[in-house]
C-alpha cells in the first residue's frame, strides 16, 4: 500500500497529493462511525487499485500533421499493445494520405491504415499539396456513441476518456453506427464494440499511450487537458487548432495542429 | 370498502393480479441481476474501469530502458534518434524487463525497414531525410552505413539533392534547371550538419530577380525581360512566380 | 480468425474511393432491415383496426379482428431479427436492467413493451373474453384449458360486463393509436437521430417510417383478407375491399409527399454530403431506390388503384389490381427499409466512397434466417386464427 501511495504521490499535483491524503485517512474512520464511507469516498474521489483517481485528469491528445512522416508505427504499435487483430479491417488507430491535385481531384487511402507503409503513385497530374492524417478516437466530451448506447456499455470515465465495458457489451453496434469518425469496430472473437482507450492500461501507470510513445517525429502529443504545465496544453497555446467535423458539436479531445480542409 | 370492491368489474380485478405478479417478477429479477456496481460512478460498471486498465502492458516505455542501458541512450540523446523510443525499432519489449535473458528484443537489421521512415515519399514534410532505396546503395544493408543509435551520414552530403530531393525534381524540369541552387541560396557548410539551426539565405528583393529578368539586365536574350518599374511593382516576384518552377500558373 | 474475417477481404476489391478501415465490415444486415420492415406492418395493422373503433368505420369491420391478430403475430416476431444480430443475444436482457435514457435503442424496449402489453394485448383480450368464455364452457380438452387460461378463468358475461368490455376496448383504442405512432415513430427515430449519418439523419424520418408502415399495414391486411376468406370459401366483402384500397390510396400519396419533401429538401439545401449521396443514388441504390421503390412499389399501385376508381373497373378486375397492388406495396415498403438501412452504411462517414453490402446465405445474420424471420408470423398468426377465430359466425357458438 504504502509503495503504491508514493507511486501516486509521483504523479499528482501536491495539492491534489494533499487532498487524497486526507480521504484515505479519514476514509477509515468514516467507515468505522458511519458504515457508508465505502459509498461517501466512492462518490467524492473513486479510485482504482493502483491509487489513480480518474477525477483528477482529463486526458486528450494533439496531433501535428506537418510533423506526420506517415510511418505506419503508432498503427503498427496500436495493434501490438492492445491485442487488435492483424487483419486490415480493425483499427484503434490508423494514419491517412491525402493527395491534393491542381484540378482538384483529392485522393485519399490508407493501405493497412499504414501499417505496410504508402507506395509512391506518379501520376502526370501535377501535387497541389499531400500530407497524412493520424486518425484515433476523438474521445469525444460529448460522445454520439455513448449517447445510444442502451444497456451503458460504453461510457465516459471521469477522466474524459471514452471507454467500452466489453462484458456487458451486447454487440448490437448501435455505437459503431453512431460514431462519425469510424473509430470503434466489432471484435471478431469477442463480438463486442471495441476502440481506443488511450492505452488505458498505461495511462493510468503514469506512461504514454502507445502510439504516442513510439511517434518517431513527436507528431503525437498526450497530455492532460485541464493542467497547465502539460505538454498538450503548450501544444494548444502554440499552434493553430483545428478538429474533426466541428459541426456535429461532439467536441473532439484529439485536436489537430495545421489541419487541411479536405480531412473529415 | 366491500361496496367499492364489488363495484371494480371482475376482469379488471383479474387483469390487476396479473399485472401486479408482472410488475414484481420485474422488479425482484431487475434487482438480482443488475451488477452491484453499476452506477456507482456514473452509468456503467465501476469495475469495467478498473478491468480495462487492468489489461496487459506490452511496451515498457523508453524511460525504463535507460536504467539497464544507459550507455546507448547517452549516444542516442546526442543524435538526431534523440527523440526516438527505443521500442520503435526494438518492439514491444516489456518482456523483456521482467526477464531480460529470456526475452531479446527483436533488433532490425534488414534493409526493409528503416525505408519506413526515410523513403522518399512526396506526402513527408519536407527537410525530412528521405532516400530512394533503389538507388541508394542498394546491396548494402543501413546499419552498415549509418549507426541506427546515432545516426548521421557516413558522408556530408554532396549536393543539395540528398536532402531537398522533390525541390531539384521540379527545379529540373523548368526553365531553371540549369541555375545552381547556390545561385539564389547561400548555405553555410555547417547546415549539412545541423541544417535546422544554419538555415540556407534566400532572396529578399525584386531587384534579385531584376539582375536577369530586368530589361536592361546583362543577360542571354532569350532570357523573358519585364519591366521593373511598371510589372506589378508592389508585389516582390515569388508571391507570383514559383522560382523553382516559374513557368508554371 | 482467419475464417472469422475471409468474407472482409473480397470487400477490399469492391470498394470505390476512400472508406475508414473500419468500415470495410458493414454492420447492420438484411435483419435490421427486417426489423423495422415487421414494427411497420405491427403499427399500420393497429393503426388500421383502430379505424373502425373510434371512427366507426362499419366497411372494415370484417378486418378488425384479422387486423389486430396480424398486428399481435407480427409484434411477437418483432425483436427477433434484432436478437438475431446481437454480438451477444444472451446478454439482451440487460436492455431492460439498466436502460442508457439518452438511447433510443433502450427506450424502444420500453415503448415495445408498452405497446405489446398495454395495448395490442389488453384490447384483444377486452374484446375476445365474451366469446373465449363462451367457446371454453362448450369445448373439451386442451382448447378448452387454453380458453381458460387465456380468459384469466374470467366468467363474467353479464351484459354489464360486455357494456364495460365495449368501453373499455374503446379507451385502449384511444390509447393505442398514439402508441401506435409512438412505436413506429420511435423505429424512425433510431435512424433519424443518428447525426454521423447524413443519410439517415432527418426529423422527417420518423414521419415517414410511419405513414410507410401504415401503407404497409394496410396492404399486408388487405392482402391476408383476400387470402384468407376465399379458403374460408366465404364471399370477399366489396364494400370493405374498396374501403381498404382507398384508405391505402390515400394514405400512399401522404407518403409518397413527404417523400418527395425529404428528396427535394436534400437537393435544395444541398449540403456537404449531396455529393456521395448522389452518387449513391444513381448507382448502387438505383435499381432498389427508383425502380423497385417508386416505380413498383409506389407509382404503379397509385396509378392502378386510381384507375379502377377512375374506370369503375367490375368487381372481379378491381379485386385483381388491389390484390397486385397491395404485393408491390409490400415489396416496396421492403425496399425503402432496405434502402434506409443498408443505403445509409454504403458510403464511407468520411463522404469519400462506397462500399459493397454482401448478404450470406446461411448463419444468423444470412438470407435463410432472414426468410424464416418473413414466414414466422405468417404461422403464428395460423395458430392465432385457429385459437382466436377472427371471423363474424365464430362469434355466436
Amino acid at each position: 500500500m504504502e509503495k503504491k501511495i508514493n507511486e501516486a504521490e509521483k504523479k499528482l499535483e501536491r495539492r491534489n497529493f494533499l487532498k487524497k491524503l486526507a480521504v484515505i485517512s479519514v476514509a477509515p474512520i468514516a467507515f468505522g462511525f458511519l458504515g457508508s464511507g465505502e459509498k461517501l469516498m466512492g462518490l467524492k474521489k473513486w479510485a482504482l487499485n493502483n491509487g489513480y483517481v480518474p477525477k483528477d485528469h482529463k486526458w486528450g491528445m494533439g496531433i501535428d500533421i506537418n510533423k506526420c512522416i506517415g510511418c505506419g508505427r503508432c498503427a503498427d504499435a496500436c495493434k501490438n499493445e492492445n491485442n487488435v487483430p492483424r487483419e486490415p479491417f480493425f483499427f484503434r488507430t490508423w494514419v491517412e494520405r491525402y493527395r491534393i491535385y491542381d484540378d482538384g481531384e483529392v485522393l485519399v487511402d490508407s493501405p493497412n491504415g499504414s501499417i505496410d507503409g504508402f507506395e509512391v503513385l506518379s501520376t502526370k497530374k501535377k501535387m497541389e499539396r499531400s500530407f497524412f492524417v493520424p486518425k484515433i478516437c476523438n474521445h469525444c466530451d460529448n460522445p454520439p456513441c455513448v449517447q445510444v448506447c442502451p444497456v451503458g456499455a460504453t461510457f465516459k470515465s471521469e477522466d474524459g476518456v471514452v471507454l467500452v465495458d466489453s462484458d456487458y457489451c451486447i454487440g448490437c453496434r448501435y455505437c459503431i453506427q453512431a460514431c462519425p469518425y469510424g473509430a470503434r469496430f466489432l471484435h471478431p472473437v469477442t463480438r463486442t464494440a471495441e476502440k481506443c482507450t488511450f492505452c488505458y492500461q498505461r495511462i493510468t501507470k503514469d506512461k504514454l499511450p502507445v502510439c504516442v510513445e513510439v511517434c518517431p517525429t513527436q507528431a503525437r502529443v498526450f497530455g492532460e487537458l485541464n493542467k497547465k504545465a502539460s505538454p498538450l496544453v503548450r501544444f494548444l497555446r502554440m499552434n493553430k487548432i483545428g478538429i474533426l467535423k466541428p459541426s456535429l458539436n461532439t467536441e473532439p479531445k484529439v485536436f489537430y495542429a495545421n489541419l487541411d480542409m479536405e480531412v473529415k | 370498502m366491500k361496496n367499492f370492491l364489488a363495484g371494480i368489474p371482475e376482469q379488471v380485478k383479474r387483469l390487476s393480479v396479473l399485472l401486479v405478479i408482472l410488475v414484481i417478477v420485474f422488479i425482484v429479477v431487475r434487482s438480482t441481476l443488475i451488477p452491484n456496481d453499476f452506477g456507482k460512478i456514473g452509468h456503467y460498471r465501476a469495475s469495467a474501469v478498473q478491468n480495462i486498465a487492468n489489461n496487459e502492458l506490452h511496451y515498457a516505455g523508453q524511460e525504463v530502458c535507460v536504467d539497464c542501458h544507459d550507455d546507448i541512450v547517452a549516444v542516442k540523446t546526442k543524435g538526431y534518434h534523440k527523440n526516438l523510443s527505443c521500442e520503435v525499432c526494438h518492439g514491444p519489449s516489456i518482456k523483456h524487463t521482467e526477464a531480460p535473458d529470456e526475452f531479446k528484443p527483436q533488433i532490425q537489421r534488414n534493409r526493409s525497414f528503416c525505408p519506413t521512415c526515410h523513403e522518399y515519399l512526396p506526402s513527408r514534410p519536407t527537410g525530412f531525410p528521405q532516400i530512394v532505396s533503389a538507388s541508394h546503395n542498394p546491396r548494402k544493408i543501413c546499419v552498415s552505413c549509418h549507426n541506427p543509435h546515432n545516426p548521421v551520414p557516413p558522408v556530408t552530403p554532396k549536393g543539395c539533392e540528398a536532402c531537398h530531393a522533390e525541390i531539384v525534381a521540379t527545379k529540373s524540369l523548368s526553365f531553371h534547371s540549369e541555375i545552381p541552387c547556390t545561385k539564389c541560396h547561400v548555405a553555410n557548410e555547417k547546415h549539412k550538419l545541423s541544417p535546422r539551426d544554419n538555415l540556407p539565405t534566400k532572396p529578399t528583393t525584386r531587384e534579385f530577380c531584376g539582375q536577369c529578368h530586368a530589361e536592361d539586365a546583362n543577360s542571354p536574350k532569350d532570357i523573358p525581360r519585364i519591366n521593373m518599374a511598371t510589372h506589378e511593382p508592389r508585389y516582390v516576384c515569388w508571391q507570383c512566380h514559383y522560382p523553382h518552377l516559374p513557368e508554371a500558373q | 480468425m482467419e475464417e472469422l474475417v475471409q468474407h472482409l477481404t473480397p470487400i477490399l476489391k469492391e470498394i470505390t474511393g476512400y472508406i475508414f478501415p473500419n468500415e470495410v465490415e458493414l454492420h447492420w444486415g438484411i435483419l435490421i432491415v427486417l426489423y423495422p420492415y415487421l414494427t411497420g406492418l405491427v403499427a399500420g395493422a393497429f393503426i388500421l383496426a383502430s379505424l373502425v373503433k373510434v371512427f366507426n368505420v362499419k366497411e372494415l369491420q370484417p378486418t378488425y379482428r384479422i387486423a389486430m391478430l396480424t398486428a399481435l403475430a407480427f409484434l411477437i416476431v418483432a425483436p427477433l431479427p434484432l436478437l438475431g444480430h446481437l454480438g451477444h443475444p444472451e446478454k439482451s436482457y440487460e436492455i431492460f436492467l439498466t436502460p442508457n435514457t439518452t438511447s433510443a435503442m433502450a427506450m424502444f424496449g420500453f415503448v415495445y413493451a408498452w405497446y405489446l402489453m398495454a395495448v395490442l394485448l389488453l384490447e384483444i383480450w377486452f374484446d375476445y373474453r365474451r366469446d373465449i368464455i363462451l367457446w371454453a364452457s362448450k369445448e373439451k380438452g386442451i382448447k378448452k384449458w387454453i380458453h381458460k387460461i387465456v380468459s384469466l378463468f374470467s366468467k363474467d358475461i353479464s351484459e354489464k360486463a360486455i357494456r364495460f368490455d365495449k368501453k373499455s376496448v374503446k379507451i385502449v383504442t384511444i390509447i393505442g393509436i398514439p402508441s401506435a405512432f409512438l412505436l413506429h415513430g420511435y423505429v424512425g427515430f433510431i435512424f433519424g437521430s443518428i447525426k454521423a449519418n447524413p443519410w439517415w439523419s432527418s426529423v422527417l424520418m420518423p414521419i415517414v417510417f410511419l405513414f410507410s408502415a401504415i401503407v404497409s399495414g394496410i396492404a399486408l391486411v388487405l392482402i391476408i383478407y383476400m387470402v384468407v376468406t376465399p379458403l374460408r370459401s366465404k364471399p370477399i366483402q366489396m364494400d370493405c375491399l374498396d374501403k381498404l384500397a382507398s384508405y391505402l390510396f390515400y394514405v400512399m400519396i401522404i407518403d409518397f409527399s413527404l417523400e418527395a419533401l425529404d428528396f427535394i429538401h436534400r437537393i435544395y439545401e444541398s449540403e456537404e454530403s449531396i455529393k456521395i449521396l448522389s452518387e449513391l443514388v444513381s448507382g448502387k441504390l438505383f435499381v432498389s431506390l427508383v425502380v423497385i421503390q417508386l416505380l413498383m412499389g409506389m407509382l404503379i399501385p397509385l396509378a392502378s388503384i386510381a384507375a379502377t376508381k377512375i374506370f369503375k373497373a367490375p368487381s372481379e378486375l378491381k379485386k385483381m389490381v388491389y390484390f397486385i397492388a397491395a404485393i408491390l406495396v409490400e415489396i416496396g415498403i421492403f425496399t425503402t427499409r432496405w434502402n434506409i438501412v443498408i443505403g445509409g452504411q454504403l458510403f464511407s462517414k468520411s463522404l469519400r466512397g462506397l462500399t459493397v453490402y454482401k448478404m450470406t446465405f446461411f448463419g444468423l445474420e444470412g438470407f435463410l434466417a432472414a426468410i424464416g424471420i418473413l414466414i414466422l408470423p405468417f404461422i403464428i398468426l395460423f395458430i392465432l386464427m385457429r385459437l382466436l377465430p377472427p371471423w363474424e359466425e365464430a362469434r355466436n357458438p
